[in-house]
């Protein structure tokens, strides 16, 4: 069975967003990288099938920057084969999926979470689907695989869903789907031999023309109502008098 | 030239969805600048429900025994091209944001992701995108039409729904290759508990609490406001609590009238999912918790001692309207 897992890689979420000198894009100079956290649950998601039914788990990260170190610590998690498809210029979810899917072959199944912690698009996976030919059930928060077939659950306002199909297919994950392992020294040592490529492309032009990017307005915020419950009366007051919140 | 906008109506248990509601209210605001008509177009289960909502605009419906995001953005880009349409409009819903993702993979068309503000642009749209869970926010335009754009819950205004006449058949049959993947079920969640991305009040509670049976107290001042309980990333990790609950940059992102925060310091990614609330409320017993700096009104004490105290109180303030 071919498993495929795409990684982002993406600010560590303690990071502080500047605006860089053109004005409409992030200066993240200073950010520490990490792969996506929503990934995390993809690629142990995709190492969990391949132990219950075998195969080979490939995990494909798509960027500019070198994510070795990173694409090392999935293959010592249980992936078996590392991709990076380095490029040039601005991606999209439309370009990361076609430079995946032109690199991947056609996989029985597909991990990613559910969106990257920086864009907050969750689209990759969609126009990846479409691309391959695979149905998309996306932000699971269970997943059962089965003889062929899966049930998921997927959490919507105020209700849980239940998701029902059969492989091949992609599947896009929200926390709670499982529990993703650490990689102990024996696995960290082995994921050196494992086979990790890396290879150059070039992206599909931008779908989205950044015309600024704006930091939100600083809440004045810091005013202390009191001590201990003592407060209580006054906060209650000022809730339902001075700002309507009642 | 495309012009004109496809908005879709999610209708879940016969109503149509408030996110829904506002997609609809500022499609018909934006085509007053841009030009071009505004059609609904309902798919799945409960479609024909939708007309209960749909005013004066037209409405195509596509009727689904089981709801397949795959078929329902086939059937909206249909409907896009049927009515040579610049955009499809989806309130960005856990539903609307698969569905909007979907149908812009369909038409192969630029996707405007979660918008919390739109302006009309000449013939196109100028979109403000939250990103990095709301730490920026990005002003993007589609290079190319037609665009699809999801719109965030609860940033635009809505009108009270008007019925319409009842929808006519969009001229579209689902193809079965999208039926592979279906919602086959659907439990609500617990009467009277509301989720943090759609609740007016939601009361939160953190590391600070202590034990997971602490959080009781979150759950009575909750149910004293009618509000929705949240959590932070760490009690979420402990597993004290679902992540459902989980409020920051890896849970929701939420804005309600009233955030009461009880024990949560304010770490970064927790304050990026919940800065944008009306008023927020802190109760720490650290006075440099960094919570204090966007709140509105803390309260510096121990939360077992100040919550129990604020839930009666409060009950009391609200009992006697």
């Amino acid at each position: 069975m071919h498993i495929l897992c795409c990684l982002a890689r993406v600010p560590d979420t303690t990071t502080r967003i500047h605006v860089a000198a053109d004005g409409r894009s992030p200066d993240l100079k200073d950010a520490q990288w990490i792969i996506n956290p929503w990934d995390d649950y993809a690629l142990e998601a995709a190492v969990q099938l391949k132990e219950a039914l075998g195969g080979e788990v490939t995990v494909v990260h798509v960027g500019p920057v070198d994510f070795q170190k990173d694409l090392r610590a999935a293959l010592a998690k249980g992936a078996d084969k590392a991709l990076q498809i380095q490029t040039t210029g601005a991606l999209g979810p439309h370009s990361i999926a076609a430079l995946i899917a032109a690199h991947c072959g056609k996989p029985d199944a597909v991990f990613l979470g559910k969106q990257s912690v920086d864009g907050d698009v969750g689209a990759t996976g969609a126009f990846l689907g479409k691309l391959l030919g695979l149905p998309v059930a996306g932000r699971l928060s269970a997943l059962t695989i089965k003889d062929g077939t899966f049930t998921a659950r997927r959490e919507i306002e105020g209700g849980v869903e239940t998701v029902e199909g059969s492989l091949p297919a992609l599947f896009t994950l929200d926390k709670g789907v499982n529990e993703p392992r650490r990689a102990g020294l024996k696995e960290i040592m082995a994921a050196k031999k494992k086979p990790l490529e890396v290879v150059k492309a070039e992206p599909l032009p931008p779908r989205l023309e950044a015309l600024k990017l704006e930091l939100p307005r600083a809440r004045q915020g810091g005013r202390i109502v009191g001590t201990g419950a003592g407060a209580v009366s006054e906060l209650v007051r000022l809730l339902r008098d001075e700002a309507k919140a009642l | 030239m495309p012009k004109g906008i496809i908005v879709h109506l999610e209708v879940r248990g016969g109503v149509v969805k408030r996110a829904s509601l506002e997609a609809l209210a500022e499609a018909q605001r934006l085509s007053a600048s841009l030009g071009g008509s505004v059609t609904a177009l309902a798919v799945g289960p409960d479609a024909a429900a939708a007309h209960a909502a749909s005013g004066s605009v037209k409405l195509l419906t596509c009727p689904l025994e089981h709801w397949s995001t795959e078929a329902a953005a086939n059937a909206l880009a249909a409907a896009l091209r049927a009515e040579d349409a610049a955009f499809a409009f989806i309130g960005a819903t856990v539903q609307g944001r698969e569905l909007a993702a979907a149908t812009a993979a369909v038409l192969d068309a630029p996707y405007l992701a979660d918008v919390v503000a739109l302006r009309a642009n000449g013939t196109t749209l100028e979109a403000d995108r939250p990103i990095f869970a709301g730490k920026a926010v990005l002003v993007v335009r589609p290079v190319a039409l037609p665009a699809v754009v999801s719109l965030r819950p609860g940033a635009f205004a809505s009108n009270a729904p008007v019925a319409g006449a009842p929808g006519s058949p969009l001229a579209h049959t689902p193809d079965a290759t999208a039926l592979r993947v279906l919602v086959t079920a659907l439990a609500a969640a617990a009467a009277g508990r509301k989720d943090v991305s759609e609740a007016e009040i939601v009361v939160s509670g953190g590391r600070g609490l202590g034990t997971p049976e602490a959080f009781q107290m979150v759950e009575d001042l909750a149910s004293v406001l009618g509000a929705a309980v949240g959590a932070s990333r760490a009690v979420v990790d402990l597993g004290w609590r679902s992540h459902a609950e989980q409020v920051g940059q890896t849970g929701k992102v939420v804005a309600p009238k009233l955030y009461i925060a009880c024990g949560i310091s304010g770490a970064i990614q927790h304050l990026a999912g919940m800065t944008t609330s009306r008023t927020i409320v802190a109760i720490n017993k650290d006075p440099e918790a960094p919570i204090f700096k966007v709140a509105d009104y803390g309260i510096v004490g121990d939360v077992a001692e100040v919550l129990p105290a604020l839930t009666a109180a409060l009950k009391a303030a609200l009992s006697g309207r």
